[in-house]
């Protein structure tokens, strides 16, 4: 009982504080123009959890900042402040970044709880961030004041279909996993880019659902073989889908198969074995190769650095810096409205993975890699322009 | 989201919530009429193959309720660590795999006997419930242990090219396990009825499931034909759990969890502590799953649900389940 009372108290005090500093943000901040620098907050966990995630941003950003070090003719000074991997800190270290030390955007956080406990903050006080690697389309759904560097993952859908539309495919075949959002969210994504490639109301010959855990998908297979599809797209779990890859070829379909970023594990592999070779997925970087100038840059300058081979994360660390300067460029103020204008106005930017675009959401439109199974590794395949 | 049935459209049109109409009865004649006898012949192999997998795991759910009057919720479990078993022997230890299918046999048997011994001998004299609940935390702790020793990483079960083959009969793929499976289901059966029916141990077994505590009257050694059951139903999941990962190679600590559900099904569907109630339980339940998503594609989603309502409805009329035996509860 005792502890029961605690804990409510606690949690009381958790609210009046994360109210007292979300009311803290509405004031609005005067523009000082702090002499000849810009700043810029970064807002990543640095310890607890998600740390290993936000040291691999930061590394980026830090990168990023001493390759385009000015803007405007001024320098760019970045404040990093540490999340601590929490939500309750992340709403009060991004509120300090704002009151105290007036940074003129936000860029973090990677993990989209975070993100969502600053959304608010940044939202009132209206102060752009860029977020990093958050995918939850949560972040910036109903937000004008986030928005990210990295594209949300039913965005995938989108990028295998144009890549199948690219191969040639008319008919396709999904395969979902019904009760998984990100299954469903892909697949939604790729039948309506799909539909409006080929103008084809039907090009979508099949869709079969299967549950989380499901082992048994010779019924949903032997439906799709009677309708013998150009291509199979079946985003999903890897240990559901290395399953399903494999009776597919047990029952005689050659239809190759398509698939999200979850594929990209050695489980996958390892479960299908020769009969998930000749897979492809989409993924957001390969580190292999390089798409734009400046991602030869980065990846030059990040081997010089830190040695060894840079991650997806650092690249898009290094991506949301580089839509900040840019519109802080575009914008020649450091006021942040007129910043978060010029964001949300981000048209084909060379960044590291691709030339990226904002939507009306604020998510980042931009090309993907392709990768497909080949003697049991992932190799790069192709490279996909989403328009 | 499930289908409304509408009014002004006829019986067999439904509404899903969303505004998207589906007549299924038109549909339904459609899939017949388009479906190829090649399409058929597959979706009734692979209903055959599964329905015959469900079977072999049901026996074990049965036996050991026709004996004890419990369900033994680590069965499903031990199909698990059957599997696990079955991994270690032929990837890890390079054992060949006809050895290691025996060796699996025997470990998962001892298994079996261990996990009696221990959950379930003590609270002989309990209350049903309270072994109930053992059994649950003996599932629970399999689980577990499987999670830590093994990880949740799925690993892949080896591959026995013999059985894994695909063999290609006109147009239809059959896998030579599929064509395996239902032989040893049947086989199994025939041994078993044999045991059961004609031997002294099964006679001692029949006594113990009529009522124990006269069985233990008449001298019958209640603990031993409580071993020999587990045995046999542990050896089963052995098999069964071969089978299995020969035909869906991921193995994963919650592998039994669904798979282990459905066979309670069949074994109730069939009329629980009736083998050959378990056996057909288990062919009604894998034939009707393939065959709802052959016949009515749009509700591939709820395949799960299928085994459900095919449980409810049974029951509702047949609450003994198809085999099952009416009791009476004894004072």
């Amino acid at each position: 009982m005792k502890i029961k009372k605690l804990l409510s108290v606690l949690l009381a005090s958790a609210v009046v504080m994360g109210a007292l500093t979300g009311c803290g943000g509405d004031k609005k901040d005067e523009k000082k123009d702090a002499g000849d620098t810009i700043k810029v907050g970064v807002f990543l966990p640095l310890t607890g959890d998600n740390a290993a995630g936000g040291e691999l941003e930061l590394r980026g950003i830090k990168l990023a900042n001493k390759l385009h070090p000015e803007v405007n003719g001024k320098k760019v000074q970045l404040i990093v402040a540490d999340n601590k991997s929490d939500k309750a800190e992340a709403a009060s270290v991004a509120a300090r970044l704002i009151e105290k030390d007036k940074v003129c955007t936000i860029l973090g956080s990677y993990g989209s709880s975070l993100a969502m406990a600053a959304g608010n903050i940044v939202k009132e006080a209206k102060v752009p961030a860029i977020g990093t690697s958050c995918t939850n389309p949560q972040v910036t759904a109903n937000n004008d004041y986030y928005f990210r560097a990295c594209f949300i993952d039913p965005f995938q859908g989108t990028v295998m279909a144009n890549y199948a539309y690219k191969q040639g495919a008319k008919k396709i075949a999904i395969v979902q996993e019904v009760s998984n959002d990100y299954s469903v969210g892909l697949a939604k994504f790729f039948v309506e880019a799909f539909q409006k490639l080929t103008n084809d109301k039907d090009c979508i010959i099949d869709v079969a659902n299967y549950q989380t855990g499901d082992k048994d998908f010779t019924a949903v297979l032997t439906n799709l073989k009677a309708k013998n599809p150009d291509a199979v797209f079946a985003p999903g779990n890897f240990t559901e889908s290395a399953l399903l890859v494999k009776q597919a070829r047990q029952l005689g379909i050659k239809a190759p198969f398509m698939g999200g970023d979850t594929w990209e594990t050695q489980e996958f592999i390892d479960v299908g074995g020769k009969d998930v070779e000749g897979c492809v997925l989409s993924t957001a970087f390969d580190r292999e190769k390089a798409s734009t100038e400046e991602a030869k840059r980065f990846l030059k300058a990040y081997t010089d650095e830190y040695k060894g081979e840079p991650s997806a994360l650092s690249a898009l660390g290094y991506d949301s810096y580089l839509i900040a300067i840019d519109a802080i460029k575009r914008a020649g103020t450091t006021d942040s409205q007129k910043i978060r204008d010029a964001i949300a106005a981000t048209k084909d930017l060379e960044a590291v993975t691709g030339k990226t675009t904002l939507d009306k959401n604020g998510d980042a439109i931009k090309a993907a890699v392709i990768k497909v199974v080949k003697d049991g590794k992932f190799k790069y395949l192709d490279f996909v322009d989403v328009k | 989201m499930l289908p409304l049935p509408s009014e002004e459209e006829g019986a067999f049109i439904f509404r899903f919530p969303g505004g998207e109409k589906m007549d299924f009865l038109t549909q339904f004649f459609q899939v017949i009429a388009n479906m190829s006898a090649a399409s058929l012949a597959q979706h009734i192999v692979n209903g055959i193959s599964l329905g015959s997998l469900y079977a072999l795991i049901a026996i074990g759910y049965t036996m050991v309720y026709g004996i004890l009057l419990m369900i033994n919720f680590a069965h499903a479990d031990i199909v698990m660590m059957a599997c696990y078993f079955a991994f270690f022997g032929i990837t890890v230890f390079h054992i060949p795999w006809y050895i290691t299918f025996v060796g699996v046999i025997v470990a998962t048997a001892a298994l079996g006997v261990v996990i009696e011994r221990t959950a379930y001998r003590p609270l002989r004299d309990a209350p049903k419930n309270s072994v109930l609940i053992s059994a649950i935390g003996a599932s629970f702790l399999l689980e577990n242990l499987a999670n830590y020793l093994f990880s949740g990483r799925p690993l892949r079960f080896p591959d026995i090219p013999l059985l894994s083959q695909t063999i290609t009969v006109g147009s239809v793929q059959i896998q030579a396990i599929c064509l395996v499976i239902p032989v040893i289901t049947f086989i199994s059966l025939l041994v078993l009825l044999h045991i059961v029916n004609h031997t002294k141990t099964g006679m001692a077994m029949r006594a113990v499931s009529k009522d124990y505590e006269i069985a233990r009257v008449m001298g019958v050694n209640i603990d031993r034909v409580i071993s020999i059951t587990f045995i046999i139903g542990s050896s089963l999941a052995a098999i069964g759990a071969f089978m299995w990962g020969v035909r869906y190679p991921g193995i994963t600590p919650l592998l039994g969890v669904m798979p282990g559900l459905k066979c309670f099904i069949a074994a109730v569907i069939g009329g629980i502590g009736n083998i050959k109630g378990a056996v057909i339980g288990g062919f009604i339940l894998g034939l009707g799953e393939v065959l709802i998503v052959a016949f009515f594609p749009q509700l591939s989603g709820y395949r799960d649900a299928f085994a459900f309502i095919v449980l409810i409805i049974i029951l509702f009329y047949k609450p003994t389940g198809l085999l099952g035996e009416k009791t009476t509860e004894k004072v």
